[in-house]
């Protein structure tokens, strides 16, 4: 039990610091690093890797944004098995609408309240 | 006026700046420089709807702010020559709408307030014009969003970056008798080293400012020691040491006369990277704080750079490199105390300074 603490820890820790790394020693932006992470992500999933990294570090895994790659993945993933190529289309937002809608509609409420500020 | 060298001209009957005013955020007016301003904005909105049209009207009112200190008003103003760093000069072009005189709009991105004084120079000395208001303005928030990302994006700051000034600047240059004297311009060329990070603009623009500042000496003749003080527009702190490092390397050495607007705008403590940027930086420090040392004698001469990084918000994702510019003016005191040049206070503390230092001198 205590070990699943110290794995998501070290595992999710790693991956936060390595982000940090890539900001403080690139000229990238936040967004570079968003983007790169979901890549990982989705290329980790589409290699099979990432059930077992959920399996092995849980929130370690599923908390920081590559988790979205896998999301992502794991719906095109399901929806190829079921309706083949179509699925690569229709699949992508399956599992994530719920994320992505809530993201889409949360910035738009707060856009309406609040003003930039200094 | 003549020509002078390959770059400068030295005028005849020299232009006098006749009154000078200034408007800053409240970061700037924190800063060491704080108490010589005119004005302060209570917040980065200024009552407006958004960040642009609060720099327009910190625009309109620099412009009315220096006319007012010496009881001119618009239509005593044959020209306005000034421009600024958003999309088109919008601040520019759009405090002018409502102003009865003729207008020329000017991009030099940074050292616009230089390049718009010394055209207002020439226009003066050879008689095209009486009266002419220079001016230029930036806005932190407004230029971050359209050069970089908008704040809210949380982009990272690296320590070698520099802060864009918010606050605008005005100056009435004149063929009267005033508190200061434009000498000689010498106007820049445009210089290319190759830097390709758009945070980097110190970087950028010290070949200019080194360039044109060696150009000025070989032009007039003069040397470093001519001038009590050399100072730039907006290099920052990595920007001056490279300055001074290349000067050096060219035998010429301001180490000892030189400072920088930018640096002398913030503390090291406020937070702001290498220090401040933008038009509004050389504007304001030039009007509200170097104009009023210059006329109450604490420096004679004085040669002004407005340093300008030329770059684009698109090219730049494109990986083109930054060109820059620079721009110098040579400015000397007249003898005579002009009411539009500083704050009341101001002068006041710097007229007494002087009479007191004179006082330790007879001892």
């Amino acid at each position: 039990m205590i070990v699943d603490y110290i794995l998501a820890f070290i595992v999710g820790g790693l991956i936060c610091a390595l982000g940090q790394l890539f900001l403080d020693f690139t000229s990238y932006t936040p967004a570079h690093l968003l983007v790169t992470l979901v890549v990982i992500g989705c290329i980790l999933t589409g290699l099979g890797f990432y059930s077992d990294l959920i399996d092995l570090a849980g929130a370690g895994v599923t908390v920081p944004v590559m988790n979205f790659g896998f999301i992502l993945t794991k719906g095109v993933l399901m929806e190829v098995e079921q309706s083949g190529v179509l699925g690569l289309f229709t699949g992508v937002l399956e599992v994530a609408s719920a994320g992505v809608s809530a993201a889409i509609i949360i910035s738009f409420l707060i856009a309406l309240i609040f003003k930039p500020q200094e | 006026m003549k020509k002078l060298g390959q770059q400068t001209v030295q005028f005849d009957n020299s232009p006098q700046i006749i009154s000078s005013a200034s408007i800053v955020g409240n970061k700037e007016f924190e800063g060491p420089l704080g108490e010589y301003f005119d004005q302060v904005l209570a917040d980065s909105y200024y009552g407006q709807d958004s960040w642009e049209l609060a720099q327009i009207k910190m625009t309109e009112d620099v412009i009315d702010k220096a006319l007012e200190k010496i009881d001119l008003s618009k239509s005593n103003i044959d020209y306005l020559l000034g421009g600024d760093l958003l999309n088109q000069t919008i601040s520019a072009n759009f405090s002018a709408r409502d102003f009865p005189a003729a207008f020329i709009g000017l991009y030099g991105a940074c050292s616009t307030m230089i390049e718009a004084l010394g055209l207002a120079g020439i226009m003066v000395d050879s008689g095209a014009a009486d009266k002419v208001l220079s001016f230029t303005s930036s806005h932190y928030q407004a230029t971050e969003r359209q050069f970089r990302t908008p704040n809210e994006y949380g982009d990272k700051y690296p320590p070698y970056k520099q802060r864009t000034v918010t606050g605008g600047g005005a100056l009435v240059i004149a063929n009267q008798s005033g508190g200061a004297q434009l000498t000689e311009v010498t106007f820049g060329k445009v210089i290319d080293l190759g830097i390709t990070d758009a945070k980097d603009m110190g970087g950028a623009m010290a070949p200019a400012a080194a360039d044109t500042i060696l150009q000025h000496f070989q032009d007039t003749g003069r040397s470093p020691e001519y001038y009590d003080l050399i100072v730039t527009g907006d290099l920052g702190v990595v920007g001056k040491e490279l300055a001074i490092d290349l000067l050096a390397e060219k035998g010429c050495d301001i180490k000892s006369n030189y400072d920088d607007c930018g640096v002398l705008i913030y503390n090291a403590n406020q937070k702001v990277g290498a220090g401040g940027s933008g038009c509004g930086c050389s504007a304001v420090v030039t009007a509200s704080y170097l104009l009023p040392q210059l006329m109450c004698n604490n420096y004679k001469r004085i040669l002004l750079l407005g340093t300008g990084a030329l770059l684009n918000p698109t090219i730049s994702l494109q990986g083109e490199s930054i060109p820059a510019i620079a721009h110098a003016v040579a400015i000397e005191e007249t003898g005579s105390l002009s009411s539009g040049i500083g704050r009341e206070d101001i002068r006041d503390d710097l007229s007494t300074s002087i009479v007191d230092m004179s006082g330790v001198e007879e001892e």
